[in-house]
């Protein structure tokens, strides 16, 4: 009989570190893991953070980059876009405003096919200035080819990272991606989070290799040249096409990260907390899963079967998955951190995509009611929780509610 | 870190042409384009593009340069080239460099000296890119030349005011009216000398003119060469946004320099040297020639009346008289008097 080998196995255990880290450090850390070529910083809070670390590693020699403070967000995206052209792998980053200032840079990389990696650390949008978490910043970019996912720990910010950089560079992607952070209580909050090996990680993370697309004088191409109406359609066409392949390849990443490293996603697009037998759901992005889930086993010990969906990637949107995972639920509750003033039944954003979704995916048509709530960096609490599940049992039971409701308000 | 070739031999050594007769036959701007005839800023483009040779990369921000050029299918392009957004010219040379070293240093590129240009027009390069320009200027560790070339308006979106159009010209967003004759009262920014300084450590700031090729070809090899972020301001007569001839481009040019309009110099490492007809003019062995004989030529001043040719001589006459660097720096020669600087 053969004998079986696990060699990758054996070395996880061996080369892990574990330390108390934000979850903008654990992305700096990442970076460093990656051998992130171009760097380029600019302040604004609190993604911010994530470039304080990284030019300490730079300062004590941990890290090799051209580490770029530039004079705005707009340069600072534009630097890393053309050196990623030039066949650097590069990170930047912004929150709030300061994503929106580099709006113009945003929306010409998708369509270079550039695989850039920038950390989001969601911010409010002025104004009025406001510090704290909404989700709108990232979501500017949603319809432009960028690749959004949201994170709820630092473990999963650094993992997620080494991931985004695996799944932006598969050559059959080629376009950016958004990690996003909720400001202030992930980007500040510290965790234990297990550090992989340079080695591991250079066996999951091949060099980025741009081939024929490469600006280099061995190879004489012109980029993005006036193309009008002769080719322009055909051109969006493209970067259609890597949308329709987004989702096979993050299922092919996750599970060679879990293979080689040992920490288990599941489903790389929805993490699902106590639906088992759950009568209604909510669903949510990013860190306000920690009330969320306190609340849920606070309900459940009242007898109230409710469950958590909380959505990572919203780009691509598993639509058909999240909708056959949704289906069988008598009702469902979406918290926005987020709004899209002037929407379909004036909702968030979110809410307003899972009901497209729903509509041509599911096989049932349980009503989905829409949560404003934690705008600005408030809080989303274990009362608004538990207001908001009181409210999706009402809709189950058939009793008319109404499909959008500001949670938390003053006064 | 490890010091190799990069940081030992940063850039190529482009020696000067020794004459027009030496200049290489290869062109890297070739057919494909549709720029109009008479056009200045294609002409020096491909001057641009010889003089820099084959390891070089392009990028090209938005304006006519980019849109009249690069058609998809029909690249006039010898050398890699790459869009670049209209604001984007110093932060997309940044990130070309800055890409290269890194890879270099690292081993995973190959260790070569290759030039980066970043060809950007006034609207992009005066207005909307200046600030990325100039905090690009302040690296010292990146080598690339930013290429302004200024045709004195947005000449792709049907010619309207920049931050370089001369006084009064007629635009379609300054067109003289039924009550005001002169619609544009602002004068041209002195882009050059505010490059050289506002940016101490920057080795190399100057103006060409494609009416003088050989000597802007040289220039432009200089800027290569000299190491570190570069900068080169060329005055570009433009037939379409200028009205004029397209048998006058040339002449136009010489006109500009001739007239005291365009002066001719290059700051290197901060040492100013005039040079051509300007240095003439400075020491007074060429005569200017009155504006009146370069503005009459051009149908966007065929609206001044003779009160508009006296303001405007006026103010080229005091770049020559009062300015402390004459037609350089805009520091009174006065106000230097009252307050002398110590010895």
């Amino acid at each position: 009989m053969a004998t079986i080998t696990l060699p990758v196995e054996e070395k996880r255990e061996v080369q892990e570190q574990e330390a108390l880290i934000t979850g903008a450090e654990a992305i700096a850390i990442a970076c460093k893991l990656a051998d992130v070529d171009v760097v380029t910083a600019y302040p604004i809070r609190p993604y911010d953070t994530v470039m304080q670390y990284m030019s300490q590693l730079v300062a004590d020699g941990e890290m090799d980059c051209e580490f770029i403070v530039a004079e705005g967000e707009h340069s600072q995206f534009e630097i890393v876009k053309h050196a990623s052209v030039c066949g650097a792998r590069v990170f930047c980053g912004s929150s709030g405003v300061g994503w929106m200032y580099a709006m113009e840079a945003l929306t010409v990389t998708p369509a270079l096919r550039v695989p850039m990696v920038a950390m989001v650390g969601n911010r409010a949008l002025d104004d009025p200035g406001a510090f704290g978490v909404e989700h709108n910043d990232a979501l500017a970019v949603r319809d432009l080819g960028w690749l959004l996912t949201w994170v709820d720990s630092a473990q999963e910010a650094l993992d997620t990272a080494l991931i985004a950089y695996r799944v932006a560079e598969d050559r059959r992607m080629f376009v950016p991606l958004a990690l996003s952070c909720d400001g202030a209580f992930l980007t500040h909050s510290q965790a234990l989070v297990k550090i992989p090996s340079a080695e591991q990680v250079n066996k999951f993370l091949p060099r980025y290799e741009r081939g024929e697309l490469l600006l280099h004088p061995d190879n004489v191409i012109s980029v993005a040249p006036q193309a009008n109406e002769d080719w322009v359609m055909e051109i969006r066409r493209q970067n259609y096409r890597v949308t329709e392949r987004a989702c096979d390849v993050i299922r092919e990443v996750y599970a060679d990260f879990e293979k080689r490293f040992g920490r288990k996603y599941g489903n790389p697009f929805f993490e699902e907390f106590m639906t088992q037998d759950a009568e209604v759901v909510l669903l949510g992005m990013g860190t306000m899963s920690t009330p969320v889930k306190v609340a849920v086993r606070k309900l459940r010990e009242e007898g109230k079967k409710v469950g958590f969906v909380r959505l990572r990637w919203f780009r691509p949107f598993a639509g058909p998955e999240i909708a056959h995972c949704l289906e069988r639920f008598q009702a469902i509750g979406v918290i926005d951190r987020d709004f899209s003033f002037g929407s379909p039944n004036l909702s968030g954003v979110v809410a307003t995509e899972l009901r497209s979704a729903m509509y041509t995916g599911a096989s049932t048509r349980p009503p989905v009611l829409d949560f404003i709530c934690g705008l600005g960096g408030r809080e989303v609490t274990v009362p608004d929780v538990e207001a908001i599940t009181q409210s999706v049992f009402e809709a189950a039971k058939g009793k008319a509610q109404p499909l959008t409701q500001w949670i938390g308000l003053r006064g | 870190m490890s010091t190799t070739f990069v940081e030992e031999k940063p850039t190529q050594n482009l020696e000067a042409f020794k004459g027009v007769k030496k200049v290489p036959y290869e062109e890297y701007y070739t057919s494909g384009h549709r720029t109009c005839q008479g056009c200045e800023s294609a002409q020096i483009m491909k001057l641009m593009a010889k003089a820099a040779g084959p390891r070089t990369i392009v990028l090209g921000s938005t304006g006519c340069m980019y849109v009249a050029n690069t058609s998809y299918y029909a690249t006039p392009w010898g050398v890699p080239w790459m869009h670049t957004q209209l604001g984007s010219a110093g932060s997309g040379a940044l990130g070309v460099a800055a890409a290269l070293r890194a890879q270099m240093r690292k081993g995973t590129m190959r260790a070569e000296p290759i030039n980066v240009i970043a060809f950007c027009g006034d609207g992009g390069g005066a207005d909307m890119g200046l600030n990325a320009i100039s905090a690009t200027l302040t690296h010292p560790d990146y080598n690339l030349l930013i290429l302004l070339y200024d045709n004195e308006t947005y000449a792709n979106t049907d010619i309207q005011v920049s931050g370089t159009s001369p006084y009064g010209v007629n635009t379609s967003f300054s067109t003289p009216g039924k009550v005001k004759r002169i619609m544009h009262h602002r004068w041209k920014k002195n882009v050059a000398p505010l490059m050289a300084a506002g940016h101490p450590t920057c080795k190399y700031v100057g103006t060409i003119s494609t009416s003088y090729p050989l000597q802007a070809m040289n220039n432009i090899r200089k800027a290569l060469s000299i190491g570190g972020p570069t900068f080169i301001h060329c005055l570009n007569p433009c037939p379409k946004g200028w009205d004029f001839d397209p048998l006058l481009s040339f002449q136009l040019g010489e006109l500009a320099v001739n007239t005291g309009i365009w002066p001719l110099y290059e700051i290197e490492n901060g040492k100013l040297k005039l040079y051509g007809k300007t240095e003439q003019i400075a020491h007074g062995r060429f005569k200017r020639l009155p504006v009146r004989e370069y503005l009459l030529k051009q149908g966007r001043f065929a609206h001044f009346v003779e009160e508009d040719i006296e303001f405007f001589q006026s103010k080229v006459d005091e770049m020559w008289e009062k300015w402390l660097v004459p037609g350089v720096i805009p520091l009174q020669k006065e106000l230097d008097a009252r307050n002398p600087p110590s010895p």
